[in-house]
């Protein structure tokens, strides 16, 4: 099963590290936040992580600083 | 696709009111006598965890904007109960914060049928097994809500909670945290509401415009209810059109054509450049061939949303309208998610220099830009709406936009020069 | 014995108090978003919090060895409660009250995503009363506190944090602060 990296945007406060460390799944937007590269129908909320990049977006998630990333094994997304 | 078999053991021994109007059929500021006399007395107590075959049957959606399966809400409320002994029951929720400006079918719905809006709540909180039940809307909606409440035995449990009068307010998760905690702002969606929601039980939030339907469908059936409408939408809706002949609000089959709906409202279309379907968050067509539809080809069809339609006289600039629309919805952004909170506003000023006087053609490419940018990019679906409302504006007025560019635009109010 | 004890309490002490200048310096650096010139962002974050415990620990071995010291005497309530102690016991208690923030600031750090980051950052805000009252506690209680090089130190070491704490208010103090400041209506 692929990992999802969720943003809790409204935890973030785009101060890049996760993108630092995650240069090929995530760009910065024009005010710093992360800003994923593909988007997973239309939602760009939790980002797919391949198991290549799981070990940096672990790293990620424990040094955000805003607590604002989390690994999972499967998206909520919208549903309500 | 739909089975059509489901059916509850029929209690109620009358007919469903026939042809579209449904919802309003007691009439003006029903109260509970008349409300029972045109529509039988509720069936409650055959109501059960069936209910959600019967609402399935009858393909009822969401009428709060997002039209998602009402079946299947309730089902994964249901299905997120653990069946422990000492389980805390789920919460119902019907929402009546009508937070979009152009609508107010959930306030003419909360004054004139609340008792419909109640049986609707009993009847989901009955499918669930539901605990607390709460009635939450706008101060507009309120006293008729209490009046009602008063007037019967069988809704003690429901408490009524005033929503602020802002755009966002009606969203799913805000209307949680608003009840729970105070201020009526969208959480973060990590977890479904069905499954962690108000205190963190299964909580199911339905429009109440849903919950009226609702009602009708535990008394008359899911066939009854698809007597109306087409396949992909069965039913009736409740739509608030708005426009220069003033507001109007009609109960229409689902499906139904654009331009009848806006003839049935008293707009004639000759004089009509497009319509805002779908609200602040919706899409601007011009009213061709296209039937209001949660589901179909976009050529084709267009969303109704929570059943808003606004005509755009001829006379007044598309893309002035819409930029105020922008500015506007920059403004009601809950500024919790920095896509949304510094991108709405860059989409606003970008837009509001097109539709008043700038020239650059750069300036539809940099919309285009932010829009992609902030779609899916927060924890509520506000910066997603306004990409979609910009992006039909540049379609929908293209030629306007062409105009702009070229300094000819024809329809300027002379608001600014 | 005693004498290298009483020696090593107040060098581990001083060394502490640099530590944890520097913790700052470097925190408030994480804070504005910025890499420090090749050393990404993420390195400063790991940075930050590597002087930090590099500095508590020897704030507790500047703790420890005055606790065994025969001289100083420490027991452990003068360790926990402030202004108890026998010897300058209002210049020993501010030691005290800054080992207690630190001891905070550490603990909720290391438990930051158990606890959210609502206080997280509320303890962590501590930080800035712990460092001056740790200052003040080197001046007036060190043996080499009023010495001309420690003054200077000090004196040093005060500026930079003061210097940064401007920065820290000043409007660009963000990386991305120039977007932002266009983007808000
Ligand atoms: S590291 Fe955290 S705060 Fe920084 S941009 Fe990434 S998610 Fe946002
Ligand atoms: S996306 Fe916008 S409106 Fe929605 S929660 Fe975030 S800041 Fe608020």
């Amino acid at each position: 099963m692929s990992e999802t990296l969720h943003i809790d945007w409204t935890r973030c406060d785009g101060r890049g590290l996760c993108t630092e460390l995650l240069p090929t799944l995530l760009d910065r937007d024009d005010w710093g936040y992360p800003l994923a590269k593909r988007a997973t129908n239309g939602d760009r909320s939790n980002v797919a992580v391949r198991p290549a990049h799981s070990e940096a977006a672990r790293e990620a998630v424990y040094l955000c600083p805003k607590m604002a990333l989390s690994l999972a094994n499967q998206v909520a997304g919208f549903g309500q | 696709m739909t089975p059509v078999t489901a059916e509850m053991p029929k209690v109620v021994d009358r007919q469903g009111p026939s042809g579209t109007h449904r919802l309003f059929a007691a009439g003006n500021d029903a109260g509970l006598a008349e409300h029972v006399q045109t529509f039988g007395a509720l069936p409650l107590h055959g109501v059960d965890a069936r209910l959600i075959d019967v609402v399935e049957a009858s393909g009822l959606t969401g009428r709060g904007g997002a039209a998602f399966a009402s079946w299947r809400k309730i089902a994964a409320t249901v299905d997120a109960r653990s069946g422990a002994p000492l389980e805390r029951k789920p919460v119902v929720i019907a929402n009546g914060a009508e937070g979009e400006p152009l609508s107010f079918k959930d306030k003419a719905l909360l004054a004139h049928a609340p008792h419909l809006v109640i049986d609707g709540l009993l009847t989901a909180a009955r499918a669930v097994s539901g605990g607390q039940l709460f009635i939450y809307a706008t101060d507009a909606g309120l006293p008729a809500v209490e009046r009602a409440l008063a007037q019967r035995h069988d809704s003690r449990s429901i408490r009524l909670v005033a929503a602020p009068e802002t755009f966002i307010s009606g969203e799913a998760s805000a209307v949680v945290n608003g009840i729970a905690n105070g201020p009526a702002l969208p959480t973060d969606h990590r977890r479904r509401l069905s499954e962690s929601g108000f205190k963190g039980r299964p909580t199911l939030v339905l429009n109440v415009e849903t919950l009226a339907h609702m009602a009708l469908i535990a008394r008359y059936g899911s066939a009854w209810f698809r007597t109306e409408g087409s396949d992909r939408d069965p039913g009736t809706r409740l739509v608030s059109v708005s426009g220069p002949a003033g507001d109007r609000l009609l109960e229409v089959a689902g499906d139904a054509g654009l331009g009848d709906v806006l003839s049935s409202a008293d707009i004639d279309t000759s004089s009509i450049q497009a319509v805002l379907v779908g609200g602040y968050h919706g899409r601007w067509v011009r009213p061709m061939g296209y039937r209001l539809s949660p589901t179909g080809p976009a050529s084709h069809t267009v969303r109704p949303g929570a059943g808003v339609v606004h005509a755009l006289p001829d006379s007044v600039c598309g893309l002035e309208t819409t930029a105020q629309i922008v500015g506007y919805l920059a403004n009601e952004s809950a500024k919790q998610c920095g896509p949304c909170m510094y991108g709405l506003p860059a989409m606003a000023r970008v837009l509001n220099s097109l539709a008043y006087g700038g020239r650059d053609p750069q300036l539809v490419r940099e919309l285009g830009r932010l829009s992609r940018m902030v779609t899916g990019r927060g924890a509520c679906h506000h910066p997603d709406g306004a990409a979609q409302l910009v992006g039909s504006a540049l379609e929908a007025f293209s030629a306007e936009v062409a105009a702009h560019l070229a300094g000819t635009c024809t329809k300027r109010m002379g608001r600014r020069s | 014995m005693d004498n290298a004890l009483w020696a090593f309490g107040r060098v581990s002490g001083i060394i502490s108090l640099v530590l944890f200048t520097g913790t700052v310096l470097v925190g408030v650096l994480a804070r504005s978003g910025r890499p420090l010139l090749v050393v990404p962002r993420f390195s400063v974050t790991l940075i930050h919090r590597n002087i930090a415990l590099l500095a508590t620990a020897f704030l507790v071995l500047h703790v420890g060895s005055l606790m065994l010291d025969s001289y100083a005497k420490l027991n452990v309530t003068d360790v926990v409660v402030p202004f108890l102690g026998p010897f300058r016991p209002f210049w020993q208690g501010l030691g005290t009250v800054a080992f207690d923030l630190v001891l905070a600031v550490v603990v909720t750090s290391l438990l930051r995503h158990r606890i959210g980051p609502r206080t997280f950052r509320a303890v962590h805000w501590f930080t800035y009363a712990m460092w001056p009252i740790a200052l003040a506690h080197a001046i007036g209680n060190g043996t080499n506190g009023t010495s001309r090089w420690f003054l200077l130190l000090a004196a040093g070491s005060a500026a930079v944090v003061v210097g940064a704490l401007a920065w820290r208010v000043s409007a660009n103090f963000l990386e991305t602060a120039k977007t932002r400041q266009g983007g808000l209506l």
